[in-house]
């Protein structure tokens, strides 16, 4: 009987077997690294600010990474007038649609969006932007690990080089790039920190504030549970 | 505070201490919330100041520049419409610029940074109509055989100067709105900010 | 009872004269008296207590929140400039342009989760110690309309971000009155105001999210309490205080809510912000369960995602939803989802009259309502986990097992309540 009952609890588990797998490489974490987030938007700004857009970061926020007014205007100010304006693009979606399949999305939250249980949306764009390959079957001659058939080319070939999908599902770098392999896993390391820093640019404050937060809650914590227990001295 | 058998002395210091405690709590819970009020980054970017090229801006020209949603004017003053700003003294309001409408570096006979260019909110003080320009002087003005040249709020009738003062007996009560500026150059100003360090 | 009708009599201070005023115009001191310091409630409340005034403190965090956070949002599915949904783009405006909106913004989906578990909880206890049985039935049956407005609630507002979880999660759940014989194809387009959930749906939809729990809800909690303060409440013992009365009237084991409950509820309420604020300033995410990683890709009618799943707090009830795959007489597998569904949140109702148990609170009960109580809770966390994967046949029939062992805690409970083996009950509280 207590076998039964036991196989029984054991039930549950068959709820655990999953579905499509998908393996992620750790993304480097670059989270309070000033110099690999500016580098990192210097990547985004000169290479993926022309179809992709980040509509709901405004340049001058970039303060927080360490960059002064002065500094975004005169390196980073690509797509916009003043340093108060959002980095959006000029290409229209319809447009975007026609000419690659599907509109390049909004990069501003993308970080976020990419988030499963496979890893980290940094995880995600990590493995995805080392992973393009090689493939004269698709109209860009490019296809990637993590996005079967996406309609984005490796825009960042040259500093990669090209990669080739073996039979046996691994990639090999068949033509090397202007960066060594390293390298350019560290720059799109930077690029992503980067991808995750405006998907929250408000994070690292955040955190800081809720050590504060949980700091005073504590001590308001020790008075209401004193008073407590001062008034409950009177019930037996 | 007498402290004897009525009231628990020990009980009630750690009940006003609690309650200032959650009253500091309180307040800085509310703060975040009031702040929600305040311009946001979209609001303060639309507010940003603005920077006009007045290169092109001929004696006795004027050119109208939003800012903040408001239309400003930059007048290009001749010689001789500064020279008639002095003469008209008893029949403004506030000749002197006694009251608040412009700052410090305003507050003179010409209300600008220099004479020969006035840069001015063009919205009437009386109930925010935007006043025409009526730089023709006399009679042709369609005013009166004396008007030496200024703007005229159709709406109730206000007329100003060239410096932006206010005439007497007018609906509107005070001087146009001079708005923070400064020189970046000869050629260009920025609307919108006083100048740093001045 | 002398006290019951004597109006507030100034001291002389200033305070004290306005007290006056006020009382000879307003039962301000008769509902002081009958609602804080003269309402006398049981002195062994447990922690299990605990969550009716959390819910409470929720539901006004939720409105306070929500009020400031419609000041800056737009319901309005069309694209702006940058071909993003302007409702969309307007909370990641929230989130970073308007100053502490992000704080605002993660009160309320955090305070969402919240809610729901604050509310299982509390919910729990009433099963815990039989506080939905007589004389108190009809505060549950009002409890119940309040979870079943709260459900509505939570989804009308999970649209309102226009993801692609919110837009596609309202398409399910909408389509599913598509399957009413007749009617249910021009009910669908009714309550969407279109033929696809778009920008009506949208606009309607937020109207309804503020109409609820600013209007609704805390008119359901006024009158759940005063029920509840009519006969008075329960306790972890399951007897009735009321029943021993001292010379003046007043229950043996009661004390006043005031001020015991309101500082003990005081304790309550910081511990669970100290909670709140974990989650809140370090995984407003919470692995995204709270706020769901797919949410974050503004809503797009040409793709579906492909997995649709609804916020943890309605697992359960999707779970059963999809568990009926068999079509049984003449109705199809898809109504007998959707009645199935809706009979899992009814079946509360029934509650009060299905316990035939002599006693109250499980510390008296036998074996079999406890062995049933955790089947029962066992069946709701896996359908829960279920109801945010994606079907396989293996988890189709885990929660086919689960549904049914769901709906049998109650329909086999006027049994097992009568057949168990209670023990006898105390006469006062035991703490």
């Amino acid at each position: 009987m207590k076998k039964f009952l036991l196989a029984c609890l054991c039930f549950p588990l068959l709820a655990f077997a999953s579905g499509a797998e998908l393996h992620l490489d750790r993304a480097p974490a670059r989270d309070r690294d000033y110099a690999a987030l500016q580098n990192g938007a210097k990547v985004f700004v000169n290479y993926c600010l022309n179809c992709h857009g980040a509509s709901y970061m405004r340049y001058n926020r970039l303060r927080d990474i360490g960059l002064s007014e002065a500094q975004i205007r005169d390196n980073l100010l690509f797509t916009a007038e003043k340093v108060g304006e959002p980095m959006a693009i000029a290409m229209r979606r319809a447009d975007g649609k026609q000419w690659f399949g599907a509109a390049p999305p909004d990069l501003s939250v993308i970080a976020r969006a990419r988030a499963s249980e496979f890893g980290s949306g940094a995880d995600w764009l990590y493995t995805y932007l080392r992973g393009f390959y090689r493939d004269d079957s698709r109209p860009t001659g490019w296809n990637n690990t993590v996005f079967a058939n996406v309609g984005m080319p490796h825009v960042l070939w040259e500093l990669q080089g090209e990669q080739t999908m073996g039979a046996d599902h691994h990639l090999t770098l068949t033509k090397p790039g202007l960066l060594q392999p390293a390298e350019y896993d560290a720059m799109v390391a930077d690029l992503v920190g980067f991808l995750v820093y405006i998907s929250e640019p408000i994070a690292n404050f955040r955190k800081e504030l809720g050590v504060v937060v949980l700091i005073g809650l504590t001590i308001l914590f020790v008075f209401a549970y004193a008073l407590k227990r001062e008034y409950w001295r009177d019930v037996h | 505070m007498s402290c004897d058998e009525k009231v628990d002395c020990g009980r009630r210091r750690l009940l006003v201490a609690t309650s200032v405690a959650g009253g500091v709590a309180g307040i800085a819970a509310a703060i975040p919330f009031v702040s929600t009020f305040a311009p946001s980054e979209r609001a303060k970017s639309a507010g940003a100041p603005v920077e006009v090229d007045i290169g092109k801006l001929a004696p006795g020209e004027m050119m109208t520049v939003e800012w903040r949603g408001k239309p400003v004017w930059i007048i290009h003053r001749t010689q001789e419409m500064i020279e008639r700003l002095s003469q008209l003294g008893d029949k403004l309001s506030d000749p002197n610029s006694e009251r608040n409408m412009q700052p410090d570096y305003a507050k003179n006979a010409h209300r600008s940074i220099k004479p020969e260019y006035l840069v001015a909110v063009g919205i009437c003080t009386h109930l925010g109509c935007s006043p025409s320009e009526k730089f023709r002087t006399g009679a042709e003005s369609g005013i009166d055989a004396d008007w030496p040249g200024g703007f005229l709020c159709p709406c109730h009738g206000s007329t100003f100067d060239l410096a932006g003062r206010v005439y007497k007996s007018k609906p509107a009560p005070d001087n146009l709105e001079i708005p923070p500026h400064y020189f970046l150059s000869d050629a260009r100003i920025l609307i919108g900010e006083d100048k740093k360090g001045a | 009872m002398a006290a019951a009708t004597e109006k507030y009599k100034s001291d002389g201070t200033t305070a004290g004269n306005l007290l006056e005023w006020l009382d000879a115009r307003f039962p301000l001191m008769s509902l002081w008296r009958d609602h804080l310091a003269g309402y006398y409630a049981p002195k062994n409340f447990n922690f299990w207590y605990f969550f009716g005034s959390l819910a409470m403190l929720v539901m006004v965090l939720q409105i306070v929140t929500g009020v400031f956070l419609v000041m800056h949002y737009k319901p309005d599915a069309s694209l702006n400039a940058a071909g993003v949904p302007v409702a969309f783009a307007s909370v990641e405006y929230i989130m970073r342009d308007v100053p502490w909106g992000w704080l605002i913004r993660y009160m309320h989906s955090t305070g969402a989760s919240a809610f729901f578990i604050v509310v299982y909880l509390h919910m729990f206890r009433g099963l815990l110690y039989g506080s939905y049985r007589k004389p108190r039935e009809l505060i549950w049956l009002v409890g119940v309309v309040i979870f079943l407005v709260l459900m509505g609630t939570a989804f009308m507002g999970y649209l309102l971000p226009w993801g692609q979880m919110s837009y596609w999660g309202a398409q399910v759940i909408l389509n599913l009155v598509t399957v009413i014989p007749g009617i249910g194809q021009d009910l669908g387009v009714w309550l969407r105001g279109d033929y696809v959930v778009g920008d009506a749906t949208l606009s309607r939809l937020f109207s309804l999210h503020y109409l609820l729990p600013v209007l609704i809800v805390p008119a359901l909690v006024m009158v759940h309490l005063i029920a509840l303060h009519e006969v008075g409440s329960n306790n972890p013992d399951g007897i009735e205080i009321k029943k021993h009365k001292d010379a003046n009237g007043i229950p043996l084991d009661g004390i006043p809510f005031h001020p015991y409950y309101t500082v003990k509820d005081i304790v309550g309420v910081v511990v669970f912000f100290m909670v709140f604020s974990v989650v809140l300033f370090f995984m407003p995410e919470a692995g995204g369960y709270f706020l769901e990683a797919n949410n974050f890709f503004p809503a797009d009618p040409m793709v579906t995602p492909p997995h649709i799943a609804p916020v943890w707090y309605f697992g359960p009830f999707y779970s059963i939803l999809r568990a009926n795959t068999v079509n049984f007489f003449w109705i199809d597998a898809k109504l007998w989802g959707v009645i199935f569904m809706g009979l899992g949140v009814l079946v509360f109702f029934f509650l009060p009259w299905l316990d035939k148990s002599p006693v109250k609170s499980i510390r008296y009960r036998g074996p079999l309502y406890k062995g049933a109580l955790a089947i029962f809770v066992v069946s709701f966390f896996v359908l829960g986990y279920l109801g945010m994967l994606a079907p396989t046949p293996g988890r189709t029939l885990v929660a086919q097992v689960c549904t049914i062992l769901y709906f049998a805690f109650f329909l086999l409970m006027p049994i097992y309540t009568a057949l168990d083996k209670c023990k006898p009950e105390p006469e006062r509280v035991t703490g």
